[in-house]
């Protein structure tokens, strides 16, 4: 199974395809659309991650094997394509490495700033999020 | 537009767009079209020289001193509450307090003058329109005193809706406070009409100025009100000052509610006694660079021309009404016969931050969100809107090219 680090360089040389900002946002876009929606019962408050623009939902599942199963969703196209790119990279990692991990893909591909805080888009509490996940079972 | 209109607006839309530097500028490989300026305007040369003119050539505190620069600071300082007071129509500087913005005024006036006089089982009169500081601030006090927060419901067309007044104000009313214009919808709220009502139960009235007095003349002896509050910043000037208006009479007789340097008379362990209005409101060392610069920021908004103002804005907003109206699947939120120049809205099945943010790609600066109008978005059932606020350095072809970027955007998205 490939690494944290292995998938981020997938995407990251998937991205080095792109000529233009417009290649790009039409590609996340198109994850947003596949992206496996959460059930909408499943986009209970609890799930809601706080205080954001667009609103995101997380939903962790710890296997016996000591991996963790993310499922995302978000109610605007293009945070639901960046959420699916950061469950492309942890879904189904073993928790420490999760807690442990360094997205540097998302500045890399030139998208660092959808990690803003002033974006408020739910990105950057998503990540915090899934490493909480992560520590919580290491 | 009639032909002659259109060789002289940009001409003279040109020429003050020279005033402001930040305009001419590219963003993300396009040229920038700054439309979030309900958000805040931006700030001609003048307003940003006065505040380097004052750090370069006379920055000292005031009130204090006895020596030349401290004279030349309080004499900057206090012309601008001047010019504030001529801006707004009063003839009593005393009704000028200087404040770090709305939010501010608001709370001030929520703290000293809402615990004198709000008491358990009063009401205080808000409207659906507001702005969360001219919500929560009065929650603050009702929930201390008792007290209950109504609220003015409003049409679909984005208007107060003002069938029930009657049982809206009533004998409990102890305050009223509303906005003059939504930041949200833009809307141009009929103050005239609660500011007559109010006097009829003997309650006080605040008017959140923030929107209007970039975009029109504000009386406040014509209005009668008893509180008007506004930012400098969305009016040319810095961030982190503003302005109360108050009564006189209703300012003296409100306890200050910050106790510290340049608000008092005397201070003793006997007892203290307060300094006179306005600076009994006005503890601490004050924004001085700011209130400088608020009062060139005053200047610069008097020299432009009133009727070039109102007929350039309005074109702005008609132009952009017909051009956003077009779009299939756009529906704009404030349809008010009476707005500014704003125009909020959405676009069916799509996200306001995903057509923000590939605006942005665009070079084009709105907003998206809920505004601080939380309330309001919920009533529309809406998580929030994309806004576009015109200033009066917008362009005709600015409009175009967010028409432009929003096609993009859309055809991107769906
Ligand atoms: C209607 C209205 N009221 C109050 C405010 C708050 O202004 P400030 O943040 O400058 O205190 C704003 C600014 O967004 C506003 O638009």
């Amino acid at each position: 199974m490939a690494t944290i680090e292995e998938r981020q360089q997938e995407i990251i040389s998937e991205f080095s395809m792109f000529d233009d900002w417009m290649q790009k946002y039409e590609y996340i876009i198109e994850l947003g659309k596949d992206l496996p929606l959460l059930e909408e019962e499943k986009k209970s408050d609890d799930l809601l991650i706080k205080g954001c623009q667009s609103r995101v939902w997380l939903h962790a599942d710890y296997a016996n094997d000591g991996t963790i199963h993310f499922k995302a969703d978000s109610d605007a196209i293009i945070t639901k394509g960046l959420v699916s790119l950061v469950i492309r990279v942890l879904d189904g990692m073993p928790a420490k490495e999760i807690a442990q991990s360094d997205l540097h893909f998302v500045n890399d591909i030139g998208l660092s700033s959808h990690l803003s805080p002033t974006r408020s888009n739910g990105l950057a509490s998503m990540i915090k999020q899934m490493k909480i996940y992560g520590l919580a079972k290491m | 537009m009639t032909t002659q209109d259109s060789i002289i607006l940009p001409k003279a839309v040109d020429k003050l767009r020279d005033e402001f530097p930040i305009l001419h500028q590219e963003v993300n490989g396009h040229p920038l079209v700054y439309l979030d300026n309900a958000a805040t305007s931006q700030k001609p040369l003048s307003v940003v020289e006065s505040i380097t003119n004052y750090y370069l050539g006379y920055n000292a505190n005031i009130h204090r001193g006895v020596h030349h620069l401290a004279n030349l600071a309080t004499e900057a300082f206090e012309k601008t509450r001047k010019k504030l007071a001529a801006f707004l129509n009063t003839p009593d500087q005393r009704e000028i307090i200087f404040t770090s913005g709305t939010t501010d005024s608001i709370n001030l006036v929520a703290q000293a003058w809402g615990r004198m006089n709000v008491h358990s089982g009063d009401e205080i009169l808000v409207s659906m329109l507001e702005h969360h500081s001219n919500i929560v601030p009065w929650q603050m006090l009702a929930q201390e005193k008792g007290a209950v927060v109504r609220v003015i419901p409003i049409t679909p067309k984005g208007e107060w809706d003002l069938t029930d007044l009657n049982q809206l104000v009533n004998a409990k009313t102890k305050i009223i406070a509303v906005n003059h214009v939504s930041n949200a919808l833009g809307t141009i709220n009929p103050i005239e009409i609660l500011i007559a009502e109010a006097k009829k139960v003997g309650a006080k009235v605040l008017i959140d100025g923030a929107q209007s007095v970039v975009h029109f003349e504000v009386d406040v002896k014509a209005l009668d009100c008893d509180f008007y509050c506004f930012s400098a910043h969305k009016l040319y000037g810095p961030t982190g000052v503003g302005v109360l208006y108050g009564k006189a009479e209703v300012l003296e007789a409100m306890a200050p509610y910050r106790g510290g340097g340049e608000m008092i008379h005397t201070v003793s362990f006997s007892g203290t006694t307060y300094n006179e209005i306005p600076h009994k409101f006005e503890a601490g060392t004050p924004n001085i660079e700011g209130i400088i610069a608020f009062g060139a920021a005053i200047d610069f908004a008097t020299s432009l021309d009133k009727d070039f103002v109102q007929s350039h804005e309005h074109e702005l907003l008609r132009y952009a009404t017909e051009k956003l109206s077009s779009i299939e699947g756009l529906k704009i939120y404030g349809e008010s016969e009476n707005k500014v120049s704003v125009i909020s809205f959405l676009v069916d099945g799509i996200h306001p931050y995903d057509l923000g943010t590939l605006l942005d790609h665009q070079g084009i600066a709105v907003r998206t969100g809920h505004h601080c109008t939380q309330p309001l978005m919920e009533h529309f059932g809406i998580p929030g809107t994309v806004r576009a606020s015109f200033a009066v350095y917008n362009t005709i072809e600015e409009i175009d090219m967010l028409y432009n970027a929003l096609l993009k955007a859309i055809s991107m998205l769906k």
